[in-house]
């Protein structure tokens, strides 16, 4: 009975909730930012729903702020999501018969936070069916977190000053997704090399350095085993 | 460029990229050495966001040990590694982050 899709949506679900605690302030001030970089609350909630990636929203409402041309913020912004794709081949083993809808709406909900619950049950040793519903749940739950954390920030506003640092909680929440499940010595590496990577790289152009920083630290954790 | 126009295309472009590997295939079973490099995908992706979040102030690194980042960062690696709980790591970790500005304050540094 664990299996029904119903079980599996809400445990889905409940799995993201803590999730929730970190994302919602940084939605917020996401939303107080696109406002104070000139977008309409209209826009600002649209990003939300349209590009539903919260680093590459911070970085484009900066760079809108900053007044950057339209072409460069599409170009940062899609460097900075390319670490999608490999969620997206991390995923597909566990996709394989859905249908084109069933795949749209979970690709769709790929982010991040979903794909990080997500991936550990697909990964866990029970059983595969209806294991999309586990997912969808988890991902329609930060979907609604995020939705809803915009539209507070765009609805308080100035009333919640910067100086909070309310971003930090994004990496708070990257912290507690990661290092639990840093258990060998290749993850470790792999950790570790992306780390020292991302800030060695951090002056390419558009970005880069974030996924060269991905594709190093998964280099690295390949190498790490096979000499173990 | 019109900030709707930059939105829709970074939308479309990300659902593409999302999509990519989980739409192209039907019955692909990845050969072995990719589903190894896999493994190692959320790890490496998400230190890539952490670590210069933690590291880095206003695009300069930043390694003063009293920067209240590190020091409130490391102190939730220290509570996910114990807890492993989501909940303690991130209402921990603030609480730290704001304790450690307020006293850096306060010593006026």
């Amino acid at each position: 009975m664990q299996n029904r899709p119903s079980a599996q949506f809400f445990s889905g679900a409940r799995a993201e909730l803590p999730i929730l605690l970190g994302v919602a302030p940084f939605g917020m001030i996401y939303g107080i930012l696109a406002l104070g970089a000139g977008l309409s609350p209209l826009a600002a909630q649209a990003m939300s729903a349209i590009v539903f990636a919260g680093s590459s929203q911070f970085m484009l409402v900066q760079l809108a702020g900053a007044g950057a041309p339209g072409l460069v913020m599409v170009l940062t912004g899609f460097v900075i999501n390319l670490r999608h794709a490999l969620y997206s081949a991390s995923i597909a083993p566990h996709t394989l018969g859905l249908n084109p809808v069933w795949k749209g709406l979970l690709s769709y909900l790929l982010t991040d936070e979903a794909y990080a619950v997500g991936i550990l049950h697909y990964n866990a040793d029970s059983p595969p069916a209806n294991k999309h519903w586990y997912f969808f749940g988890a991902g329609l739950t930060l979907w609604t977190g995020w939705q809803i954390s915009t539209a507070v920030g765009i609805f308080l506003g100035a009333q919640i000053p910067a100086a909070w640092g309310l971003d930090f909680t994004l990496a708070l929440t990257f912290i507690a997704l990661v290092f639990p499940v840093i258990r060998d010595r290749p993850t470790l590496l792999a950790a570790l090399s992306a780390g020292v990577t991302s800030i060695l790289a951090s002056g390419l152009p558009y970005k880069l350095g974030l996924v060269t920083a991905a594709l190093v630290g998964i280099l690295v954790g390949m190498l790490s085993e096979r000499k173990s | 460029m019109n900030i709707w126009v930059v939105m829709i295309s970074l939308g479309l472009l990300t659902f593409l990229t999302r999509l990519s590997f989980i739409g192209l295939f039907q019955r692909w079973q990845p050969p072995d050495l990719v589903r190894r490099a896999l493994r190692y995908v959320p790890v490496a992706a998400l230190m890539a966001i952490i670590v210069p979040e933690l590291l880095m102030t206003d695009g300069t690194l930043n390694l003063n040990p009293l920067n209240p980042r590190l020091l409130a960062g490391l102190l939730a690696i220290l509570i996910a590694v114990r807890t492993r709980s989501v909940t303690w790591t991130i209402a921990l970790g603030m609480l730290a982050f704001w304790l450690l500005r307020w006293l850096l304050g306060l010593l006026g540094m």
